[in-house]
């Protein structure tokens, strides 16, 4: 299979107090993958505004890698994933937001909205940094589901790039594929047999992908399958943030209609509390 | 694993059922009483219960029949129902116990099998000890004769000394008869467990009160003259006890109190049910876990067909199944011949139970109601946090004063308004109630369960944490981390202490992790508690006292440890056969010898529960040994009779020193072994020592000598024994 590799990268620039650490995670980015840098602001377009964003520019470590800067006013959504499709965004970038006081991080209803229509990967970072932190470990989702060869697949480019040591694999299982309901001891038996059949299956499912990531890849990344049995896109996120995972990756669903929303299931879970940073493989 | 067929130890579940039996048939009786319903009512319920139960059961140990939860609420129908007609009220009670039954019927169907979950520990017991309360005050009355006087709680309890003082102003000479029965009747019951008698303990209290009224109606009718205690205050029961089934009214379907009632009705009999086959299943020698569902499909059944009979509702009672597990019952069998000796009894004894007067029937169910409402529950309470004590009595205060369902959903209520006070955040539980919050996985390399909690875990989701710890296997070990939850209930807390116990008994472990660092991390936005009643020993406060002074000298002398107040290990005297069923509760003063390999503290343990409880406070040597010796008992009095009741445990003679034969009892699994063992130097040195009762699980030694604790010079000639004999043994 043909590795994709991160070519342009689109990052959204708000002028928050966390406009340097966004804006320096983004130059890292761009500088480890090799890739050209687009910065979108939204937003009137004034000379003290340009003028700041080439201060905090200038104060990067090394010398910035190739970036351009675009201004432009009107609808925060638009203007993103229209400067997303004209530049043949290959990863969008998003900070997200912390809840006041709180060890929480959620996306905004902005980020949101880009996130499920963007036509690339996002990455959501709940704590970027002034100052570079290394990605230790990663975790992806094993789902039986058409994109999850591309998630992993991608998940050893991105975590390779940074330099992780570890990358789990997350195969999530809906407790109802075990169609025994524990009463007693016996039916307690006869549920953990299945379940351990159902975890060789998956096991095996995800190494025949594994077989597909070639080996210079592999050797630089220890990796670890772990089955869950519990609800999907929910058990992943807790997972991640029980491991003390650095970057989670996770499909992107096929489709979200109104339904979705309402019941969150799968990728709205992560998104309404984000465990660590998210990359949204599309 | 093995499979026993129903008729393997069918000798220890018959004696099971009849010991039960002894103690169902006063019981029965008198909470049909207490609840308005005819005496056969009780009768019918326990058979019925015991007979359909036993056979579509879940449970292994449990006894069914009618419970005292139930007496309250089925009063209330009664009288509210029938509008002062209690004949009419009954058959208006029959058709709700019966349609109480269909909803526990689909109850069982639903998987509600945790329907106890729902709500939080403290405002069940707020409500059951409200229970308790009305139940005491109302036979109270009884008790001292007075059948006449109705009305609620509080207005029995300021009526309590006029209730004494006309006893006496105008009491008639029946009347102070049937009182002093129903006071006797009472002291038998407060004390039975106090007198540690070997004989005394072959009947149970309840039927050494019936026995009492019988003996007294005997001594009557011996010197001529008849009972004197007037007619009405004896148990009537109908000519001819297999005719004459009633019909339940079902006439007042349309109105809003009838379905009031069966509510009620569903909602105590389901608590009450759920609790004790929890409670039981912690007892049961053989570990084994209940399937509620199928209980409560069979509890439904059997309320439907008792309903039909005339006969209350079949809920799982706890102090009849203890009594059940204590006699070595181990399967439904025994629950079915409890029902079979019931019937028979009543069959053959009708006669003698016309002379039961209703004041000790009455004494009984003051006990029960008092055990209900003891003040250890409110100590317990007050011990576990101040705001448990406030939302217990706001429970209890509210049921008093209003009913059981407007009781329990105040509590409820309560319970919430406190956490959110205690967390000062109301969007903690609002934004994440509904949210998945618990993850559980095996975990890769260590093979442990990893079971992680997020947001919080009260009553409103536990649900969701006991869904997934019930899919673990008991016998493995398992992780329960809270440090991301920002708020633990007492609830929680509790039903995981439950947990520990029950993966502890099969050989798994349920560690707990993350709330220690809430506990010390004060500067966490949430006021996190961590509530562990039971690691909370009793404060020994105030200094020593002489004896505590004289065995810490005594541990200095040899060198040795002394500790004042030890953790209580739950299992350490579980390896031992005679303490299977025991439960260690506390265990203090200890002394411990020479590399801890010896011993010597005093412990409280328990056998049974609720009013079948029995406390034990001794003080027990504990000798580990180097060799492997044969299994057995010895003891002079056969104290450690229970020994011989398991499977496979002979009596062992010693043909070549016939006294030493003759003085003890030697009692074990491998006759030769024993007799190798006990060559006449060990035979002359045990005789020696005779009253020491001594038990080998054949790793170590337990000695005991009294069943209190024992004076600083018992416990120094203790040690110097268990000195002797470990040299002895080991060599």
């Amino acid at each position: 299979m043909q590795q994709k590799q991160y070519n342009t990268i689109v990052v959204g620039v708000a002028f928050s107090p966390n406009i340097q650490a966004n804006v320096f995670e983004a130059l890292r980015m761009s500088e480890i993958f090799n890739a050209s840098l687009v910065m979108v602001h939204v937003g009137e377009k004034t000379s003290e505004k340009e003028a700041a964003l080439t201060k905090i520019i200038a104060s990067f470590e090394s010398t910035p890698p190739d970036f351009r800067v675009f201004l432009r006013s009107g609808n925060p959504v638009e203007v993103l994933l229209n400067a997303c499709a004209s530049e043949h965004a290959d990863l969008l970038i998003l900070g997200a937001v912390k809840r006041e006081g709180l060890l929480k991080y959620y996306l905004g209803s902005v980020a949101r909205k880009i996130t499920r229509n963007a036509p690339c990967d996002v990455l959501l970072l709940i704590k970027p940094s002034v100052n570079r932190v290394a990605c230790a470990s990663g975790v992806v989702n094993g789902l039986a589901h058409p994109k999850t060869e591309e998630a992993i697949d991608r998940a050893f480019y991105v975590l390779s790039s940074l330099g992780a040591q570890k990358l789990t694999i997350v195969e999530e299982i809906p407790e109802d594929s075990v169609a025994i309901k524990v009463d007693d001891d016996r039916s307690l038996r006869k549920s953990t047999i299945a379940k351990e059949r159902i975890k060789l299956r998956e096991n095996s499912r995800v190494q025949l992908l594994l077989n597909d990531i070639p080996e210079k890849i592999k050797e630089t990344l220890e990796v670890i399958v772990q089955p869950i049995f519990g609800r999907r896109g929910y058990s992943i996120g807790h997972y991640a943030r029980v491991s003390r995972a650095d970057l989670l990756v996770m499909n992107a669903p096929s489709k979200l209609t109104l339904w979705d929303r309402l019941f969150p299931h799968d990728l709205e879970y992560i998104l309404s509390d984000l465990p660590t940073d998210v990359l949204i493989v599309r | 694993m093995y499979k026993r067929s129903v008729f393997s130890g069918l000798r220890s579940n018959v004696f099971a059922g009849f010991v039960v039996s002894l103690i169902a048939m006063p019981l029965a009786l008198g909470l049909a009483i207490a609840s308005g319903f005819p005496p056969i009512a009780g009768i019918i319920a326990s058979v019925v219960g015991g007979v359909v139960v036993a056979i579509l059961g879940g449970s292994h140990v449990t006894i069914t029949g009618p419970g005292n939860g139930l007496v309250v609420v089925l009063l209330g129908a009664v009288t509210v129902l029938g509008e002062g007609d209690m004949q009419a009220g009954y058959l208006y009670a029959l058709a709700a116990v019966i349609l109480s039954g269909v909803l526990l019927l689909l109850f069982g169907f639903l998987r509600f099998g945790s329907l106890s979950d729902f709500f939080p520990a403290t405002a069940i017991q707020g409500m059951l000890s409200a229970i308790g309360i009305t139940i005491l005050l109302k036979q109270l009355y009884v008790m001292f004769g007075d059948l006449e006087t109705k009305g609620a709680a509080l207005d029995l309890f300021l009526g309590l000394p006029s209730l004494i003082t006309s006893l006496f102003t105008e009491g008639t000479t029946g009347q102070w008869y049937a009182a002093g029965i129903g006071i006797v009747s009472l002291l038998i019951m407060v004390f039975y467990s106090k007198i540690r008698n070997r004989f005394f303990h072959l009947v149970p209290a309840p039927m050494w009160v019936v026995l009492l009224a019988l003996g007294f109606d005997a001594y009557f009718s011996f010197i001529g003259g008849g009972n004197p205690i007037n007619k009405a205050l004896l148990i009537s029961l109908p000519e001819n006890l297999l005719a004459g089934v009633p019909t339940p009214n079902f006439s007042k379907w349309n109105q809003p109190a009838f379905w009031g009632v069966v509510v009620s009705i569903t909602l105590i009999s389901s608590i009450e049910s759920l609790l004790s086959i929890k409670a039981v299943d912690k007892l049961d020698p053989q570990k084994r876990r209940s399937n509620t569902n199928k209980d409560m499909k069979a509890l439904g059944l059997a309320t439907i067909v008792s309903g039909f009979l005339g006969g209350m509702n079949v809920v799982t009672v706890i102090a009849r199944s203890s009594v059940n597990v204590n006699n070595q019952a181990n399967n439904r069998s025994a629950n079915f011949f409890h029902a079979a000796f019931l019937f028979i009894m009543v069959l053959v004894f009708q006669d003698q139970l016309r002379r039961i007067p209703l004041t000790s029937l009455a004494a009984i169910l003051v006990y029960t109601g008092y055990k209900l409402a003891a003040p250890a529950i409110f100590v317990r309470m007050y011990q576990i946090g101040k705001e448990q004590l406030l939302v217990f009595l706001t429970t209890l205060i509210s049921t008093l004063l209003t009913d059981l369902i407007t009781g329990i959903l105040i509590g409820l209520f309560a319970t919430f308004i406190v956490h959110v006070l205690l967390n000062k955040a109301f969007w903690l539980f609002s934004r994440n109630l509904l949210k998945p919050n618990v993850l559980m996985y095996k975990e890769n390399e260590t093979q442990n369960y990893y079971v992680g909690i997020i947001h919080f875990c009260t009553f409103l989701n536990f649900y969701k944490l006991k869904s997934k710890l019930d899919k673990i296997p008991q016998n493995e070990r398992a992780v329960v981390d809270f440090s991301l939850c920002s708020f633990v209930d007492h609830t929680v807390q509790e039903s995981l202490q439950n947990y520990e116990e029950l993966f502890d008994r099969k050989g798994g472990a349920l560690e707990i992790i993350g709330l220690d660092i809430h506990e010390t991390d004060s500067s966490h936005p949430f006021a996190v508690r961590t509530l562990r009643p039971l690691k909370k020993l009793r404060v020994f406060g105030g200094g020593r006292t002489k004896r505590q002074l004289h065995l810490e000298a005594l541990a200095h002398e040899k060198g040795w440890v002394y500790k004042e107040a030890a953790a209580a290990q739950k299992r350490m005297l579980r390896d031992h056969p005679v303490y299977q069923t025991t439960s260690v509760e506390q265990v203090y003063n200890l002394i411990e010898g020479p590399n801890k390999r010896l011993s010597l503290f005093d412990i409280n343990y328990s056998e049974g529960a609720f009013i079948a409880k029995e406390n034990v406070q001794t003080t027990l040597l504990r000798v580990q040994l180097d060799r492997q010796i044969p299994v057995f008992s010895f003891d002079r009095e056969l104290l450690l009779e229970k020994l011989s009741h398991l499977a496979g445990i002979h009596d062992i003679d010693f043909p070549n020193y016939p006294e030493f034969s003759r003085d003890f009892y030697v009692q074990g699994d491998n006759p030769q072994r024993i007799r190798a063992f006990f060559d006449a130097e060990m035979a002359s040195f045990f005789s020696a020592y005779g009253f020491y009762h001594i038990m080998s699980n054949g790793r170590e030694l337990i000695v005991r000598q009294f069943l209190r604790p024992a004076t600083p010079a018992e416990a120094a000639a203790m040690i110097e024994f268990g000195l002797a004999l470990k040299e002895k043994i080991d060599g």
